[in-house]
């Protein structure tokens, strides 16, 4: 007779594994991970801040952001308000370059140390690239050294070559969900081609912001599936968004992740990621409220989206700077990012 | 004077408008005009927003 085998505790091998060697749980302890119960919880979210706190450190990084271009996006991101394929009522919009530059003020002025300009768009044009390059030398010409970053969809080896003569030196582009479940989510693009601009991003020496939403679908086997591809591609910073259903996109029924899935997502992420920047962006007023944005803060983020999202409200930046000051979290000072 | 719900461009008085107001003001800045219930062009900036009505001019979060 042979004995069964003996189960052994995810979260025990995660403090030998993660805490201690730095090195990021696999697929299936992630999926073991997504699977706990509530009532373990709290234990998940402590260790996830010893892994923040003992790989990246106190400081948090504080970031806004704001949409230069919105609306009438050809590509069809199921999630989106800005998409031009759906009945959304955002309409189109641009930015000028004196709103941008007070935008990127506002920024500096809460403390953070990043501003990243987004626009609704499969890849960015001439006119979209000559804009963002006015922008940038207005936001300077104002005496504001924040550092920026850019979100304009897909690029070509030559836009990436712009961006980084232009001084950007974070990209985001989010991959948004697991390989296996993209499809669902888009179809006018691939996983691949957003996975292939962001090599590109990597080797002109970018820093690569990619992340995702969660609540789209996806199963937790694929959830498990997006933080370990996450993993590979070995981001500088993962913005984890939970779903806002949007009026007139595909998803504007799906419900809001609860509270409790929510942080256990947080957790695991964290213990896929040891080493990067996790950051709380939209729809974390939603699935948490104030308390739980404290949980999340406690449970391995070690970022945060002050003010406003792109289409939809956040919570007062003074909010955020106010719990950081209570949790003794102190803002990541934009000297240590030069 | 018939009013307009900014979140879902419905008559205010027509309806259950409490969804809506447990976003609007929230997590959405309004879509619609209040007046005309037409659709608006709002931008959102990190700190406030400002939504544009051809036809009933402009609003914000500052006002």
């Amino acid at each position: 007779m042979t004995a069964a085998p003996e189960q052994v505790d995810v979260l025990a091998v995660a403090r030998e594994q993660v805490l201690e060697q730095g090195v990021g749980l696999s697929e299936e302890q992630v999926l073991e991970v997504l699977r706990l119960p509530d009532d373990r919880i709290p234990e998940l979210l402590e260790l996830a801040h010893a892994v923040r706190m003992r790989w990246c450190g106190p400081e948090v990084e504080v970031e806004g952001i704001v949409s230069l271009k919105t609306g009438g996006c050809p590509e069809d991101c199921h999630f989106c308000s800005q998409s031009g394929q759906f009945p959304s009522p955002v309409r189109s919009a641009w930015l000028d370059i004196p709103g941008l530059v007070k935008a990127a003020r506002q920024t500096a002025e809460t403390g953070a140390s990043e501003f990243c300009i987004v626009a609704a768009v499969r890849g960015p044009d001439k006119r979209l690239l000559s804009q963002v390059r006015d922008g940038i030398k207005a936001i300077r010409e104002d005496g504001n050294d924040i550092q920026i970053a850019c979100s304009l969809g897909m690029l070509t080896q030559e836009q990436v070559d712009e961006l980084v003569d232009m001084g950007v030196h974070r990209y985001n582009h989010n991959l948004e969900t697991a390989r296996s479940h993209f499809p669902n989510v888009v179809t006018t693009h691939s996983w691949e081609e957003r996975w292939d601009t962001l090599k590109m991003i990597r080797a002109a020496g970018m820093e690569v912001c990619c992340g995702g939403i969660i609540g789209m679908g996806e199963t937790l086997e694929q959830r498990a599936e997006f933080a370990v591809q996450l993993a590979e591609l070995e981001p500088d910073e993962v913005p984890l968004n939970f779903l806002i259903p949007n009026p007139g996109t595909p998803y504007e029924n799906y419900p809001v992740v609860e509270g409790p899935e929510a942080l256990r997502t947080v957790g695991a992420f964290r213990l896929a990621l040891p080493r990067t920047i996790l950051r709380f962006a939209g729809g974390r007023e939603l699935t948490f409220g104030d308390l739980g944005a404290k949980q999340g803060m406690l449970g391995g983020v070690n970022a945060i989206i002050v003010g406003n999202y792109l289409t939809n409200l956040g919570r007062p930046a003074q909010d955020d700077l106010d719990m950081l000051t209570e949790l003794a979290m102190p803002i990541k000072e934009l000297s240590k990012t030069l | 004077m018939v009013t307009y719900c900014g979140f879902c461009g419905k008559e205010r008085a027509e309806g259950d408008h409490s969804a809506c107001a447990s976003r609007l003001g929230v997590i959405d800045p309004p879509r619609f005009c209040a007046e005309c219930a037409r659709r608006m062009v709002v931008q959102v900036t990190p700190s406030g927003w400002t939504a544009a009505c051809s036809r009933h001019g402009e609003i914000s979060s500052a006002r």
